[in-house]
């Protein structure tokens, strides 16, 4: 016989001829997923997909309950992620050699033009998307039971990411990039203001260590480039990874996404989820149970039944492929039409009119208009405490995972959006038609202008409605809700405000073509 | 050995406490250290940019009555009857280059205004702009020094 004679050529051969099958099952480690078991292993067995449940609720793959927002906004990040280290293999970061390498990327290297634009908008996108996941989380209460501190990790996320955005704006060391740089560098040293007013900058100039620590000298120049460009692909990224870790990993722990405590499986809506069958499969029951390990706290299955999950392959993970592939493919689109922004090269003899940030700061900046400090470092700061407080200051546990929580709060909503509104236009009104302290009073002390300025008083407005809101509706929730809401509100005001109607010196202008010519 | 019961240690704490206390004081100064000497790693010994005193030429360079705006510098030096003066051009608002105007000057970005002597008379720069010292070196030239400012008003007369 062949196999007594050349025991070891057949072997061989043998092994060549399954080598599919042995491959495919050494991958996999389960098998294909065909019942419940193996869909079960074939999350748990997986590196990538383990951090996921096993089962997932239905309510967690309702598209109009969660509308894929955070996912985006992951799915955004890896999209930024590749691109840029595409990037770093052309970019230089130097001062005579990082414009020119940006504008070889864009006209010069082969696709760089898209390249550099994917990176660009998915990484403003994730601005948007991780601001819009923010407010998904708030409004369906999902900062509670237990997920207060991944409210938390959420926050310094955001900051990390416009901390990202911001670095890169002022990588092309174009003329935008330049003066980016320069008015974010005096924004550090603002506390100046402070220091200066107290008359104690001659020994204790908190601003201006900073501002030298950053810039790493006394104005802009190629040591800067090189300390934003160490922000931008080490120290910012290190931190949004160890954070987003946390951020994944606490959402399993904290018993995953929320849901309504009385959840009811949409008989009428069987297209969210593809229900286990009763029959079928190697364990062929509606529900199983088996006792993976004793817990305590708020796991997912304490005290609570197995009711309304279903299996995470295949539901969940077509779900998430779908917003990948949606996230993917309106990125490629947008950055095939639309083209990054690059300027003439730096040059600091000559600050651009207006001198604006980049868009998604053109808030603080009309902020900033007011006063350096407060614009620059206390408002922000201010804003940045109370959305790190709003879960520990509302501990009210009901309607968790509803949004709005209830009738009440779509009117405390809805009177909060249409008082904001009102007040906050009222106030820009107000400010470009009859100016500040200054206009009135020239020699007015600059301690006064920080403390009561257009900016100040708006926060004070909000504190005051949203104190209001819990006297009146004795819930701390309602509170939060207003506060959220006037919150967002104004940033999209003051964003517009800044984008849309300032023009050379800071001036209003209805429109663009009404800027003088210069 | 006797054992103390509690109402014996009233005053003081007890030597395990004040092992635990300093033993976790010194992990925390430790890790203070460290970070306020990675703080000064990063804070520059050397700066690579222009020198902050430079030579400007000589007074007959400036005739009474002129100002001149040097670009590179930043800085516009004035030449009247009772002397020399030099301004700087950086808004103290956020760092822009304020350009002069028939009343003072006027920065681009924010739009605060200063009138002739510096001061603020609009917008939000939170204090007037520089004045800075012009010595004379020994070949004649004034000298700016940037990194000292001296009260608004100074005028130096060199010939």
């Amino acid at each position: 016989m062949k196999e007594i004679r050349e025991p070891g050529i057949s072997e061989f051969i043998g092994n060549l001829k399954n080598l599919k099958q042995s491959f495919l099952g050494s991958f996999l480690r389960s098998g294909t997923p065909t019942s419940d078991k193996s869909r079960a292993a074939t999350m748990f067995n997986n590196f990538f997909l383990h951090i996921q449940g096993v089962k997932t609720h239905i309510n967690t793959l309702r598209p109009t309950y969660t509308f894929g927002l955070g996912l985006i906004s992951f799915f955004l990040l890896l999209i930024v992620v590749f691109s840029g280290a595409i990037l770093m293999i052309y970019y230089n970061p130097s001062i005579e050699h990082a414009y020119n390498t940006v504008k070889d990327i864009n006209y010069v290297v082969y696709a760089g033009r898209v390249l550099r634009n994917i990176h660009k908008w998915a990484g403003e996108g994730m601005i948007i998307f991780v601001l819009l996941h923010m407010t998904r989380v708030f409004y369906t209460g999902s900062y509670k039971n237990g997920r207060e501190f991944n409210w938390v990790i959420g926050i310094g996320l955001l900051i990390f990411v416009f901390g990202l955005n911001l670095s890169g704006y002022m990588l092309p060391w174009d003329q935008l990039a330049y003066w980016a740089l320069v008015i974010v560098s005096n924004i550090i040293q603002s506390p100046k203001e402070i220091t200066d007013a107290l008359g104690i900058t001659h020994f204790f100039d908190v601003g201006g260590f900073f501002k030298e620590l950053f810039l790493g000298g006394h104005v802009a120049g190629k040591e800067s480039l090189n300390r934003v460009y160490a922000l931008h692909i080490m120290f910012f990224p290190l931190l949004l990874f160890v954070f987003l870790a946390v951020h994944f990993w606490r959402i399993r722990k904290d018993g995953g996404l929320t849901k309504p405590e009385n959840f009811v499986p949409g008989e009428d809506h069987p297209e969210d989820a593809l229900l286990p069958k009763k029959s079928g499969g190697l364990f062929p029951t509606y529900k199983t149970y088996g006792l993976m390990e004793l817990a305590r706290g708020r796991t997912p299955a304490v005290d609570q039944d197995v009711e309304n999950m279903v299996m995470s392959w295949p539901n969940l993970i077509i779900a998430e492929l779908a917003v990948f592939v949606f996230t993917l493919a309106c990125v490629l689109i947008y950055s095939f039409y639309i083209d990054a922004p690059l300027r003439e090269m730096a040059n600091p003899l000559i600050p651009e009119n207006p001198a604006k940030a980049p868009w998604y700061f053109l808030g603080l900046q009309e902020l900033l208009s007011y006063s350096a400090f407060m614009g620059g470092v206390g408002l922000p700061g201010i804003a940045i405490l109370g959305l790190v407080l709003i879960p520990y200051l509302d501990r009210e546990q009901r309607h968790v995972g509803i949004w709005f929580s209830n009738r009440q709060g779509i009117i405390v909503t809805l009177q909060a959006f249409v008082a904001a509104v009102l007040v906050n236009v009222g106030l820009l009104v107000f400010v470009v038609r009859f100016g500040w302290f200054r206009n009135w009073w020239p020699d007015i002390p600059q301690l006064l202008i920080t403390l009561v300025n257009p900016g100040n008083l708006w926060v004070a407005f909000m504190t005051a409605w949203s104190l209001w809101v819990i006297k009146r509706t004795g819930s701390t929730r309602m509170g939060a809700i207003a506060l959220f809401t006037m919150f967002l509100v104004s940033y999209v005001i003051f964003t517009y405000m800044g984008t849309q109607f300032r023009g050379p010196n800071w001036d209003f202008f209805w429109s663009r073509s009404q800027w003088p010519v210069h | 050995m006797k054992v103390k019961n509690e109402s014996e240690e009233k005053t003081g704490i007890a030597r395990r406490d004040f092992l635990s206390f300093a033993a976790f004081g010194t992990v925390i100064l430790s890790a203070i250290t460290v970070l306020a000497e990675t703080l000064r790693i990063i804070k520059p010994n050397v700066h690579y940019e222009e020198s902050r005193k430079f030579k400007i030429g000589k007074p007959e360079n400036f005739p009474v009555g002129t100002v001149k705006k040097l670009e590179e510098e930043k800085v516009f030096i004035f030449a009247e009857d009772d002397g020399f003066y030099a301004i700087s051009s950086i808004c103290t608002h956020l760092g822009c280059i304020v350009y002069s105007t028939e009343t003072g000057f006027q920065c681009p970005c924010h739009g605060s205004k200063y009138d002739a002597e510096g001061n603020v008379v609009g917008g939000p720069a939170p204090r007037g702009l520089s004045w800075y010292e012009i010595s004379q070196a020994v070949d004649g030239t004034l000298v700016v020094d940037s990194a000292r400012e001296v009260p608004k008003g100074t005028k130096y007369i060199y010939a």
